[in-house]
């Protein structure tokens, strides 16, 4: 469904990206782990058209997509929830869902999205008229990922969605992205830090280092793999 | 007393003037972070193009003073500054959105100089007369005489005010203006051309500076290509007076300015201030909120989780 092929991004005269390539298959959860600075960010913004690539191809769904702005890419049901949620603090939760919805066409079917959004996240409904700004950071996160969805995306991507919030939090969000995934089939690129977590989610698995992809597979081989074991699950 | 409610409904009156002009100010400077010198001028086109076009409904079509050649020319002058407001962003703007806020800032008074010296040019330096789009009349109730045309100033703004609150809180632009002035880079993983959205809030501004220009006409009715000069530079200050980037606060700064110029003007020498003193309160009010709320009155110091 999305495959970058031997991407290449530089800020400035700085590398961020060495020829990456990956490929994510319809229907999975795909995610790409590493440390701080290896370029995880980097490669969704490029993705979604907030980066242009320097050399190499971004296909989504057949079509070559690289370079093309973020509010087209937006528009072909790619979504992309970004690092830091970046949610609008001076609009209500609802205004914020709504702006999520913007592309939206069919608006008359909009009410089936905020209930299913609602639905999933009870804390939203409940603070639908209050100002973003005002939601608790694990809040603030349940709404980027719903504005996320309100444009009915078939696939999404998420920019580190554990940073900064409270285990527990944690644990549901990732319940929610995996139904996110069963339910309404949509395909998720999934960035993390926290690899164990990320691995156990996702069904294949590649490893980011200092801008080069050094490691793929299967999430479960992943887990057992001793190198990916010593460095990022903490022995 | 009653010379009182009479002087308070003049610099109402007055105020609407700025706070219509500062609203342009402040929509524009929410969505790309720059203040356009060239708003002040804007208002000036606005006045020059309901000249022409008021003439030309009188002497063409042989329309009468009347409340509907009033609305005519208001709303064929504020459509004409909504398209040119599209032009000056999408030719001065639009190709420097990379460039230093300097270079923007520069480009605006340059847009600004253009506009006046072509305006000398094309419609000549001598004062012209606005014509008379509605006749005069006095309105006295409770005691009080009041010129319709202070009135209608009021009511006029009154419900642009009214359409402009509905623009930017129910609709899907005004949202996306708002969320804009926020944060840029998440309007475009809404999907949002930002490009769209900052021409429609040029489009706005500049449609309400027409108004303005149309408005202040109507009282004082000599125009001529420097007539934006101080108008552009006091709704500024009602602007920064409000909290720039916050539209309640322009409009609120607008009238607080008319109201205390036109105090100064009516009870200044009982302080020792000579009504000629008035277009320094505009000034004064400017050093006061900078040295004691730089963040304006109705402005906040910006919250942002992360
Ligand atoms: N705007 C920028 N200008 C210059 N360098 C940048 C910029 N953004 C990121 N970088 C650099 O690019 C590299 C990759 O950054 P990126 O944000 O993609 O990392 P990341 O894997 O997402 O890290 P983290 O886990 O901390 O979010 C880093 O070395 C970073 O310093
Ligand atoms: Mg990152």
């Amino acid at each position: 469904m999305l495959e970058l092929r031997e991407i290449t991004v530089n800020y400035g005269s700085i590398v961020a990206l060495h020829e990456i390539s990956l490929k994510v298959e319809q229907g999975d959860i795909v995610t790409l782990i590493g440390a701080n600075g290896a370029g995880k960010s980097t490669t969704l913004r490029t993705i979604s058209g907030l980066l242009k690539p320097g050399r190499g191809s971004i296909l989504y769904e057949g079509e070559e997509i690289g370079g093309e702005p973020a509010h087209k890419i937006v528009a072909r049901g790619l979504s992309h929830v970004p690092e830091g949620r970046m949610i609008f603090a001076n609009l209500s939760v609802q205004e914020n869902l709504m702006m999520g919805a913007y592309l939206r066409k069919d608006r008359a079917k909009l009410r089936n999205e905020f209930d299913y959004v609602f639905g999933m996240f009870p804390r939203l409904q409940e603070r639908s008229r209050q100002v973003a700004g005002t939601l608790s950071g694990g809040e603030q996160q349940m709404l980027a990922i719903g504005r996320a969805l309100m444009s009915k995306p078939r696939c999404l991507m998420l920019d580190e969605p554990s940073l900064g919030i409270a285990p527990i939090l944690v644990k549901t969000i990732f319940e929610k992205i995996r139904e996110i995934n069963k339910s309404l089939g949509i395909t998720v690129l999934l960035v993390e830090q926290n690899a164990n977590l990320a691995l156990e989610v996702s069904h294949y698995g590649y490893v980011l280092e200092t801008g080069r992809i050094i490691l793929h597979d299967r999430s479960e081989a992943l887990r057992a793999n001793e190198k990916v074991k010593s460095a990022y699950l903490g022995g | 007393m009653s010379q009182f409610i009479q002087q308070l409904i003049n610099g109402l009156s007055l105020g609407s003037i700025y706070a219509l002009i500062a609203l342009g100010y402040t929509m524009i400077y929410g969505v790309l972070r720059f203040i356009n010198f060239a708003h002040g001028d804007v208002y000036m086109v606005g006045a020059f193009s309901g000249y022409y076009l008021g003439r030309w409904l009188i002497n063409s079509l042989g329309m009468q003073s009347s409340v509907l050649l009033l609305v005519v020319v208001l709303v064929g002058a504020m459509i004409f500054c909504a398209l040119a407001g599209l032009v000056i962003e999408r030719l001065a703007y639009r190709p420097l959105r990379n460039s230093p806020r300097l270079t923007v800032l520069i480009t605006a008074i340059g847009v600004s100089l253009f506009l006046e010296y072509s305006g000398q040019v094309f419609f000549g330096a001598d004062p012209k007369p606005f014509p008379a789009l509605i006749p005069d009349r006095l309105i006295s109730f409770g005691g009080l005489t009041f010129t319709n045309k202070g009135l209608i100033v009021l009511g006029v703004t009154i419900v642009l005010l009214i359409g402009l609150t509905f623009v930017v809180r129910k609709t899907k632009m005004g949202m996306a203006m708002r969320a804009l002035s926020f944060n840029p880079t998440a309007c475009s993983l809404m999907g949002i051309n930002n490009n769209v959205i900052i021409s429609f809030t040029f489009g706005l501004g500049s449609a309400l500076a027409a108004a303005a220009g149309i408005l202040s006409s109507l009282n004082y009715p000599v125009i001529t290509p420097l007539m934006g000069l101080l108008p552009g530079i006091k709704a500024f200050v009602a602007a920064v007076l409000g909290g720039i980037g916050n539209i309640p606060g322009a409009a609120l700064g607008g009238l607080i300015l008319g109201v205390a110029e036109t105090m100064i003007v009516g009870y200044g020498d009982r302080i020792h201030v000579p009504p000629s003193y008035r277009d320094a309160v505009a000034f004064v009010l400017l050093i006061a909120i900078l040295l004691f709320k730089p963040s304006g009155l109705l402005g906040k110091g910006t919250v942002e989780k992360v």
